[in-house]
């Protein structure tokens, strides 16, 4: 009796909550794959089966690889800077001393800024001519330099503003972990003669691991899904040189209305965050059993 | 520790601190001079307002805001309820399925509704909702990270507590509301502040499904407001920008070390 009234609690409870999860969440996640072997109704032409014909399309369109290889790059190098930073930021304002408390919100600043706020701050640094930058390299009897209007640099500029945001937000993750270390193990290497380096890359960084773990999960995440500063910064151009993946779902889907092949694109994108996340996963399993 | 690298460290730490702040500290300066000064760094360059008055009437920023906040509490409050709802369905309660449903609540950490933008555009649409508010806000009023986080609030609660409760003839909502609602308050705000940050900066999705004035948050009105080639003034463009931010800046600012310690707890898992 107890047990049946439990079951009907149970459901009642998590019901309305996944009922917006399924609508949002799963059922357009696999009508996404349905979608995908359908071609685009236009015009009063309805849509068909056409079976993996966007798959082939997808295989021979150029932007679709540039894109990928943009993405790819964008996260190689934006995920590990990123890291990188908000570790030596978390190291350096772990430690007492007056105004620690300013550069940790120096730090933490462009996290609270919206994307779109960032994208529109940095577009005037980048300005040819006129920006910041520009102004700058003047001194030095450097010319004008189109840093998101030339293809070699579009993307770079784009990561650099990414790292800008994300290193402040992972940095008080490792905040966290740096104060949750016992000083008793430090203590006892420094008596044994270890140097700052090595206790950091023997007690520290080790012991940061699950903290790394977590960090990266949401940093693959986040490189594959906000694409908001890419609309300020450069539209995905020149020449789709700066444009990632979601940017070109976004683009095929609602700017030329290609839905079916939308669908398509969210398919590679769906496999790719799942293939990273079991990646990942089975990657730093074992390092992160350090403890 | 030798007592000369205190120093270098302080300085090493304000060095990036201050390359760090600069875009956001330049941003300001421009938006608080005319525009003359916008590359000219003198002291005693004049302050001005006019920059954000400006910026104030040259869009309709005032219901941007208002937009902005509807959405913002109506998200959070529909979270808050639904997310505490399930977390105690999962946490306290034993039903066939309860394994594989919170596994499939768990998903939605990765495959978020961010990237479902294809799809959910039609569903919208089938509903007749496009460039609604509710079109904004519904793929996100329940949130697999919310039950997540505040089910595991819910299963330190001690079960004394709720026997407790029950022998006193309680039902489970008035249990949920008079005992572990109370206790999860650290999570809620964490949740809260997490959430509303979120959604303040939230941008392709209402992109997407808002065009028009009414129904446009902050995020896209300043993409609108800034891609005009209407040579407004990059003075202006900061102004509108620092103008949007405003809000959470000046609550972060306020409240810094809940800010901190609240995307914290709402990270570590």
């Amino acid at each position: 009796m107890t047990r049946r009234k439990d079951w009907i609690w149970g459901w009642l409870l998590i019901a309305p909550a996944l009922v917006f999860i399924f609508l949002f969440t799963h059922y357009p996640a696999v009508m996404t794959i349905g979608e995908s072997f359908w071609s685009t109704p236009r015009g009063g032409r309805p849509s068909r089966f056409v079976g993996l014909h966007n798959y082939e399309r997808l295989i021979h369109d150029p932007t679709f690889w540039q894109v990928l290889g943009n993405n790819v790059l964008y996260a190689v190098v934006t995920i590990p800077a990123s890291i990188v930073l908000a570790m030596v930021m978390a190291v350096l304002v772990n430690r007492p001393f007056r105004g620690r408390a300013l550069a940790r919100m120096a730090f933490f600043t462009p996290t609270i800024l919206p994307l779109i706020a960032v994208a529109n701050i940095w577009v005037f640094f980048y300005l040819p001519g006129f920006g910041l930058i520009d102004q700058i390299l003047g001194l030095f009897g450097i010319g004008q330099t189109n840093l998101l209007g030339s293809t070699a640099t579009a993307l770079p500029a784009v990561m650099v503003v990414s790292v800008w945001k994300e290193a402040g937000f992972f940095m008080i993750f490792y905040l966290a972990a740096l104060q949750a270390i016992p000083p008793q193990l430090v203590e006892a290497a420094r008596i044994e003669g270890a140097g700052r380096w090595t206790i950091f890359r023997r007690i520290t960084f080790p012991l940061l691991m699950p903290t790394t773990l977590f960090v990266s999960i949401n940093a693959v995440i986040n490189a594959f899904r906000l694409v908001d500063h890419i609309f300020i910064l450069t539209g995905g151009g020149p020449d789709n040189a700066s444009s990632l993946l979601l940017f070109y779902i976004y683009e095929t889907s609602f700017r030329y209305w290609d839905t079916a092949y939308g669908a398509t694109l969210t398919v590679v994108l769906l496999a790719l965050l799942c293939l990273l996340a079991i990646g990942q996963f089975f990657l730093f399993d074992r390092k992160v059993h350090y403890r | 520790m030798s007592r000369l690298d205190t120093p270098l460290w302080i300085t090493g730490a304000a060095l990036l601190a201050l390359l760090w702040v600069a875009p956001f500290l330049y941003a300001v300066w421009t938006a608080i001079h005319p525009s003359a000064y916008e590359a000219h760094f003198t002291l005693t360059a004049p302050l001005t307002w006019a920059n954000f008055v400006t910026a104030w009437h040259a869009a309709p920023f005032a219901r941007y805001f208002l937009n902005t906040f509807l959405l913002v509490t109506g998200i959070t409050a529909a979270q808050f309820v639904l997310c505490t709802l399930a977390a105690y369905g999962f946490a306290r309660f034993r039903f066939p399925g309860a394994g594989i449903l919170f596994a499939l609540v768990l998903l939605q950490l990765l495959v978020m509704p961010d990237i479902l933008i294809v799809e959910n555009y039609q569903t919208i649409r089938a509903l007749n909702l496009v460039d609604t508010l509710g079109a904004v806000a519904l793929p996100y009023v329940a949130s697999g990270f919310g039950i997540f986080l505040i089910r595991q609030t819910f299963m330190t609660v001690p079960h004394e507590l709720d026997d407790a409760a029950r022998i006193e003839g309680a039902g489970p909502l008035k249990i949920l509301w008079r005992v572990y609602v109370p206790l999860a308050r650290p999570t809620y705000i964490a949740y809260g502040l997490v959430s509303v940050s979120y959604h303040w900066n939230n941008f392709l999705w209402p992109l997407i499904v808002t065009n028009s004035v009414t129904t446009r948050p902050v995020t896209v009105g300043l993409s609108v407001f800034a891609t005009t080639d209407s040579g407004v003034e990059w003075s202006v463009i900061n102004a509108a920008t620092l103008m949007t931010s405003a809000p959470l800046l000046i609550a972060f600012l306020l409240f810094q070390r809940q800010f901190v310690q609240s995307f914290m707890r709402a990270g570590i898992k």
